[in-house]
């Protein structure tokens, strides 16, 4: 079966959204969603990261892990080259963009380790994708993961002044807003079909 | 087995790939070539470009103060930098205050160095030399407060003012895996130059007092830098009223020591707080600087002692004591080194006595 490459990078953001449909980057999601500016930050991060690391990983696992028939290690594989990539784009954006990196510096490191980046990985190779289709999926789920941080940032503004029972104040409230914004997601669901 | 040994392969040669290309991408990308530093205007020193200002100018033995060697924890190692340097970054926050940012103060171990950079720091800062002193002597002051004597090599000499202090390195030991800087002011004599005396006390989790107390012996080599502080004597007629608690005796006995040596005939008084009988120390020195000093006078308070009927000194706090013998006006200046509680509640006592609060020094420990 083969996918209509841009049909799969508008899924990734609306009916299959990273975290909406599958729960993936919560930790993130949840710490840094306070303030708009540095959510949009995160977001950038996380969209290039997928972009770079979901074509490298494709290469990686059809050039190198198949052909061998090592495809069962393809886990620490990429997780492997996830790191190794951001410290080498980390680098790059250090040199040759300054404000780049001084708006995505601190956050790079830190998304190494967040398991929607994995997450692309995997499925593209799950969901047997093409070069074309598997680097559109990743840029259209960070994508997706940003729609969805700033949108939860612009919402707990707006609560800001609101009268949050004790109990649930903090990632209480923000995982059953998460809930609730997942619900809406639904409504896009039926439109296009990726897996 | 064919299998286990391709994994092992495969994923060797892999990781090893990686590894070459960021450890080549660190010599290509991440080289940013020899880069100039200009100090307040004046001298120019070159330093690897992409490392970060403390570590370029700590090679130029040029020592800022910095107690966690460099991992921006503690905020003690900020210049003014004139041009240059980027923007502040988020993991300077915490330590720059508003003003401070406005007028360019940087953490000089998170920036690096990519760009042609001008700075300014204190001029005393050249003094600062790192020394490699021996321990000569180390005697129990009170249960918790050690005096340790450090004698310097052969050409190896230290010019302070009395009041300053010495950061003193603690290495690696069983229980502590990181190199750390605690500030210490040194007690003995300005006018000594080969040898300095540090009055150390034990704090609970100290790395470095633990270091001092527990592994530190007679004939140790250790590594100190300095002089560091704007806290010292300064030479007036004004009556002086010295207070301290604790360890904070320290930059006070050099203090007495140099107007020792200057035969000064200033009234002084010396208040020093403590809690029990036990925590008094270097009670028959204050003796003979009584006797010294034409016009000086030691006054030890207790606030709990055991033996209420015995005691023969003040009781209560140091700043009752302070309301009562400060009752006449007249010119004086202070000198107060203790906890930041402790000084913040002493400095509202001497400013209501009408002490100006230009003329009242004071070193806060925690």
């Amino acid at each position: 079966m083969t996918f209509n490459p841009l049909v799969v990078f508008f899924a990734a953001i609306f009916t299959n959204n990273m975290i909406f449909s599958n729960f993936l980057g919560m930790c993130s999601f949840i710490a840094v969603s306070s303030d708009i500016k540095t959510s949009i930050g995160l977001g950038q991060a996380v969209t290039f990261v997928l972009a770079i690391t979901s074509p490298i990983n494709y290469l990686l696992y059809y050039y190198v892990l198949v052909p061998f028939g090592l495809e069962y290690l393809r886990y620490i594989v990429f997780i492997v080259s996830i790191a190794a990539f951001v410290q080498l784009v980390e680098m790059i954006v250090e040199r040759s963009f300054p404000s780049l990196y001084h708006s995505l510096g601190i956050f790079l490191p830190l998304i190494t380790v967040n398991c929607a980046i994995l997450g692309v990985s995997l499925f593209m190779t799950i969901r047997n994708y093409n070069l074309v289709t598997s680097t559109l999926y990743g840029l259209g789920s960070g994508l997706g993961w940003m729609l969805a941080i700033v949108a939860l940032a612009g919402i707990k503004k707006r609560m800001k002044m609101d009268a949050v029972p004790e109990g649930l104040q903090g990632p209480g409230i923000t995982l059953i807003i998460t809930g609730i914004m997942a619900l809406a997601f639904i409504g896009f669901s039926g439109i296009v079909q990726i897996s | 087995m064919e299998k286990i040994l391709t994994t092992l392969l495969i994923f060797s040669l892999f990781t090893g790939f990686l590894a070459f290309l960021l450890t080549l991408a660190k010599k290509t990308i991440g080289n940013y070539g020899i880069m100039k530093v200009t100090i307040n205007e004046e001298t120019e020193i070159e330093m690897e470009g992409g490392d970060t200002l403390l570590s370029g100018l700590t090679e130029e033995k040029i020592f800022i103060p910095s107690a966690c060697g460099g991992k921006g924890s503690c905020g003690y190692c900020k210049v003014t930098v004139e041009s240059g340097g980027g923007e502040i970054l988020p993991t300077e926050f915490g330590y720059i205050t508003p003003e401070e940012r406005e007028r360019g103060v940087r953490l000089s171990c998170q920036l690096k160095v990519k760009e042609p950079i001008a700075i300014s720091i204190p001029e005393e800062l050249f003094n600062v030399k790192e020394f490699h002193p021996t321990v000569t002597a180390i005697t129990d002051l009170t249960p918790n407060i050690k005096h340790i004597f450090f004698t310097f090599p052969e050409g190896e000499e230290i010019q302070f003012k009395a009041g300053q202090y010495v950061q003193l390195r603690a290495p690696k030991y069983p229980g502590n895996h990181e190199e750390v800087f605690r500030a210490y002011s040194i007690a003995s004599s300005p006018t000594e130059h080969n040898q300095v005396e540090l009055i150390i006390g034990l704090v609970p989790d100290g790395i470095c007092s633990t270091y001092v107390h527990k592994h530190l012996s007679v004939g140790d080599k250790v590594a100190i830098t300095g002089p560091y502080g704007d806290f010292y004597y300064q030479d007036s007629a004004r009556e002086i009223i010295m207070v301290a608690a604790g360890t904070g005796m320290a930059p006070i006995l050099s203090i007495l020591h140099q107007m020792k040596a200057m035969n000064s005939e200033r009234r002084t008084l010396f208040y020093f707080g403590a809690r029990h009988e036990e925590d008094l120390f270097f009670l028959e020195r204050m003796k003979e600087f009584e006797s010294d000093l034409v016009s000086f006078e030691f006054i030890p308070s207790l606030s709990k002692p055991h033996n209420e009927a015995d005691w023969k000194g003040q009781l209560g706090r140091v700043t009752t004591c302070l309301q009562r013998d400060l009752m006449e006006p007249c010119e004086r200046e202070a000198y107060l080194c203790g906890s930041p509680k402790m000084i913040d509640s002493i400095v509202e006592v001497l400013i209501e006595k009408g002490i100006p609060e230009e003329y009242i020094y004071y070193d806060k420990f925690s």
